[in-house]
């Protein structure tokens, strides 16, 4: 699983993660992977969440030191 | 219908923004791009106070009553929070806890908004009754509508917030 494309979102705030993430989620093939890496805690439901509301694949998410990493397949 | 499938007819938001309050604007805001970024076609009404957030700097009006008023009618960077404002103090505060917790600052919220696809709609009975003219509001707002227009668009909205 590697990605086509990662996303530094790193110490941004609600809502910018989301923001980001569907802006360079665009950058990325279809069923491509996009990989995002942020430290906002509340990330982790909301990356989900937008997963769920865009129709993209939430394909993995790991919490390294501090930072989240979420692995996004582009769907659509 | 699957619930997943039922999650993807939400495709539409209209959001009125009443209050002209730094925090309220802020919420409008996040909410806004947000549903911008999931894809929702995003609809923001500005109305009386919420005037303020898409407002230019400077005085308005014609009567003196509306003279009056604008005195008070500050734009995106002058506008307080609701609570604790202080006299000013309170708006200087929120900004720097927010600046501490990197949270984007409310005009780059707005920027953000805009370049998402936000539509922005200025409400043309209270811009005339506060002596607000189209030329005092920024560029980026779309037009200038009635009640109506809202109505329209929140009859095909899934998500309606008045704020």
């Amino acid at each position: 699983m590697t990605p086509e494309r990662t996303l530094d979102a790193r110490g941004l705030r609600c809502p910018m993660p989301v923001v980001k993430t569907s802006q360079e989620i665009k950058n990325v093939s279809i069923g491509g992977i996009l990989e995002v890496l942020a430290t906002d805690p509340g990330s982790v439901a909301d990356i989900q969440a937008w997963c769920k509301s865009t129709g993209n694949e939430l394909v993995g998410m790991e919490k390294g030191e501090g930072v989240f990493k979420f692995w996004i397949r582009r769907m659509k | 219908m699957s619930g997943h499938e039922h999650e993807h007819e939400a495709k539409k938001a209209s959001i009125v923004v009443f209050s002209g309050d730094m925090d309220k604007v802020m919420a409008a805001f996040i909410i806004a791009t947000t549903a911008a970024a999931s894809g929702i076609d995003t609809t923001m009404f500005f109305t009386f106070w919420g005037l303020q957030a898409i407002k230019k700097k400077g005085a308005t009006g014609k009567t003196f009553f509306q003279r009056m008023l604008s005195l008070f009618l500050k734009d995106i960077n002058g506008i307080g929070p609701s609570k604790l404002n202080m006299g000013g103090i309170g708006r200087w505060m929120f900004k720097q806890m927010m600046k501490q917790h990197n949270v984007t600052p409310l005009p780059e919220l707005r920027k953000m908004a805009v370049d998402m696809g936000v539509k922005l709609l200025a409400c043309q009975m209270s811009m005339e009754v506060m002596g607000i003219r189209r030329e005092d509001l920024i560029d980026e707002v779309s037009d200038v509508v009635g009640a109506a227009t809202f109505i329209a668009e929140a009859n095909k909205s899934h998500i309606t917030l008045f704020i």
